[in-house]
């Protein structure tokens, strides 16, 4: 069934920690889980719950994103006439030529992106929640309670090293506070970033505070109004990574390796898509050794692999050792060379009997 | 419509009777094989590779399968506007329909999608063979000898010879004589099953064809023979990398062990021709803490925590702890439970294998297929094959 949803996944000003891994590319082309990119949960999660049109409005290092999502077709969302997939990139401004820094701009821009469709209600996402939500029930719960704005929350026991943004919540539910910037915090309630909203309140929301000098949608829109607006949390129970500093990058991606977790991403709320890559079956030969081990298509073990992620097309040469570590797309791990809790980017190489290893 | 060079004419409504159990419900060229594709793949990927891009499939026995995974063909670049994939069909006209009656009939019923085309050439091809050839480097040749017809042909077993096409040539490569499955092979070059024709010469030869009464409207058996006959150019094209015809479940288990040797000879790495299927979207393969995988091919969405040697496993296949899989192909969602031995088997897509079941023996020289799920403590109900 479709939804009544507009699925915007915001991506100005992305809360990105992730030094070398974000050098070329933006967080949500960040390869990320032995073949996918960081927005194919958001994207997917969206597509699997009936919503047809997607706004994605990108901000820097977005040619390899563009790369990744194509047409859309692998999220179904290449059907124009329902919508389907649009990505927006900032626009500059003819009377200057700087990239505006806060997202009201850019969806006030934007704003006819917003007016020329019938759906009613809107949900804004951004692409560092590493989960598999399905919206459905989530808008079922907003209409219910009657809240102007609907966060989906994360009750947290170890955010792994990622940043979130703390809420505080009533016995009803009714937020009552949320933290401006993201933080480092153990264990609380945290927001998703994920505002289910009508419409209309949106770009209400949009003008006005634009019109009083505000940049932000979340920290100066919303936050500002949390006494006058109804924000209502909506908890989320499956699994949630925040991902947005290397040792969350580092320390989600190990979680895979636990079943529970990739239960909860892969297979419960339908298929997480990706774009494809052609790639065969993974090659074992008669010295291979695996354990504990997430090992995607293409891929040619010769050595061994433990406690690892590999993505598409690494190769293992014989004698090599890969442990703790991620190893992305087309990698090629030589003859005795070692590869010790190292995240290894596309592109990189290790030659022969060569050691990388986490520094002491 | 714009016209084209060459048309590809891929028969795929072959019922592939000595399949058995794996093509009760399913065309042969859409029976699964190595680890990933389905048989079709190969000559779609061909084409691909090919710069062929108007294609006809002509379906026939169980398409139902095929049809829903061949879709608009996007998977192998074929959703285009001007040309692309057109699946083909028997269908009723106004004196009623023609089931296909045979490979020659298949083309002759569809001569007006051909001259849609306006092709010089025709390309006709089966969906039933594994193998990866340029058709343009066929063409190259087909085109310097001035030919009309071009065979593709290939070096076989001589006791395999009388399951083929069998062909003698001349030092020119110019074709003397054509035997379709002969008793008693004179020479082992058999064709692929793979033509170029020029269209003008075939469509003469299919229009008096169909009127002859006589003719199992067959291209080994009846066109090709009266091509010969009247002395029309037809020349061999060798082809001297794999090729195989999985028609019977033997030879399907064997070109899966195929690409497990050390260097296979059918290269499916290769990235500048990478072989195209539609990808089912599953998650990266899991090996477990215990889990052994050696010499095997394993693909996206499995799960292993057993002992996996010498097999194929597709898409989404589990092997609980303590099972062992040796020289086995484990079709797509596949089961395995706890302490289960399987040697030597094809165990078809979705069934079930309860623990501690045994299937199949070491050593063994026929192949198991098992077909349905197989419940704890109950002897599973297989069907052997001697190799």
């Amino acid at each position: 069934m479709r939804a009544n949803l507009l699925g915007v996944i915001n991506l100005i000003q992305e809360p990105d920690e992730l030094g070398a891994l974000t050098a070329g590319r933006c967080l949500a082309a960040v390869p990320f889980g032995g073949q996918y990119r960081m927005i194919d949960f958001t994207l997917s999660s969206m597509a699997n719950s009936g919503i047809s049109r997607v706004g994605i409005f990108a901000h820097t290092k977005y040619r390899p994103l563009i790369d990744h999502l194509g047409s859309g077709q692998q999220w179904d969302l290449h059907h124009q006439r329902k919508g389907g997939l649009s990505i927006i990139p900032p626009t500059i401004r003819d009377d200057c030529n700087e990239v505006p820094g806060g997202d009201l701009v850019h969806f006030f821009q934007n704003r006819d992106y917003f007016t020329r469709n019938s759906c009613e209600y809107v949900v804004l996402a951004r692409s560092h929640m590493l989960c598999s939500v399905d919206f459905k029930p989530a808008l079922a719960a907003h209409l219910a309670s009657g809240a102007d704005v609907t966060v989906i929350c994360k009750q947290s026991k170890d955010l792994l090293g990622g940043k979130a943004r703390l809420v505080e919540a009533d016995g009803d539910g009714r937020i009552t506070a949320m933290q401006r910037e993201n933080g480092q915090a153990e264990s609380g309630l945290i927001s998703m970033e994920m505002y289910i909203m009508r419409k209309e309140l949106l770009l209400d929301l949009v003008i006005t505070s634009l019109a009083q000098g505000q940049d932000y949608l979340v920290e100066h829109a919303i936050l500002s109004r949390i006494e006058e607006l109804h924000m209502q949390s909506y908890l989320f129970d499956g699994y949630v990574g925040v991902i947005n500093t290397l040792p969350s990058y580092y320390e989600n991606s190990m979680e895979l390796l636990r079943p529970a977790s990739w239960r909860s991403l892969f297979a419960r709320h339908g298929t997480i898509a990706t774009k494809l890559n052609d790639e065969p079956p993974a090659r074992y030969t008669e010295d291979a050794t695996t354990s504990n081990s997430m090992i995607a298509n293409g891929c040619i073990i010769e050595g061994t692999v433990m406690n690892s992620i590999l993505f598409e097309g690494v190769h293992v040469r014989k004698g090599a050792l890969v442990r703790n570590s991620i190893v992305m797309q087309n990698a090629v791990i030589d003859m005795h060379g070692v590869v010790d809790h190292v995240i290894y980017d596309s592109g990189a190489t290790i030659g022969c009997g060569r050691e990388l290893r986490k520094a002491e | 419509m714009s016209k084209k060079k060459m048309v590809a004419m891929l028969l795929a409504g072959g019922e592939g009777k000595r399949l058995g159990v794996l093509t009760q419900e399913l065309a042969k060229p859409a029976v699964h094989f190595g680890g990933k594709y389905r048989i079709i793949d190969f000559t779609l990927s061909n084409c691909a590779h090919s710069g062929i891009d108007t294609v006809g499939v002509l379906t026939q026995y169980q398409p139902l399968v095929l049809n829903s995974y061949l879709g608009n063909g996007s998977p192998w670049g074929l959703d285009r506007r001007d040309g692309g994939m057109t699946i083909l069909p028997p269908y009723v006209k106004q004196k009623g329909g023609k089931w296909y009656k045979g490979t020659a009939n298949a083309i002759y019923q569809n001569i007006g999608f051909i001259d849609q085309y306006d092709p010089e050439y025709v390309l006709v091809i089966s969906g039933d063979h594994i193998y990866k050839m340029d058709y343009e480097l066929m063409l190259e040749q087909h085109e310097k000898r001035g030919a009309d017809v071009t065979i593709a042909c290939l070096q076989v077993d001589w006791k395999e010879a009388s399951r083929f096409g069998i062909m003698n040539v001349d030092d020119t490569g110019a074709i003397t004589s054509f035997v379709e499955k002969p008793k008693v092979p004179v020479s082992n070059l058999a064709s692929m099953g793979v033509y170029i024709f020029s269209w003008a010469v075939l469509k003469k030869y299919l229009i008096r064809d169909e009127a002859n009464d006589l003719s199992g409207n067959d291209f080994g058996k009846d066109v090709i023979p009266a091509m010969l006959n009247d002395r029309v150019r037809l020349y061999s094209y060798t082809f001297n990398c794999y090729w195989k015809d999985v028609g019977t479940l033997d030879s399907l288990w064997e070109a899966n062990m195929d690409l497990l040797a050390k260097k296979p000879s059918l290269d499916l790495n290769d990235p500048c021709r990478p072989v195209y299927s539609v990808s089912p979207n599953r998650p990266a393969h899991y090996a477990a803490a215990g889990a052994t995988i050696t010499n095997s091919l394993v693909s996206e969405g499995c799960l292993i925590e057993g002992d996996v040697r010498h097999s194929v496993l597709f898409c989404d296949v589990q092997v609980g702890p303590d099972s062992r899989i040796q020289d086995s192909v484990l079709m797509p969602n596949v089961k395995i439970g706890k302490g289960v031995r399987i040697y030597k088997a094809i165990i078809c897509e979705g069934a079930v294998i309860a623990d501690g079941v045994t299937i199949g023996s070491p050593g063994s020289s026929e192949v198991t297929v098992i077909h349905e799920s197989v419940q704890e403590g109950e002897q599973p109900c297989v069907q052997i094959y001697s190799a």
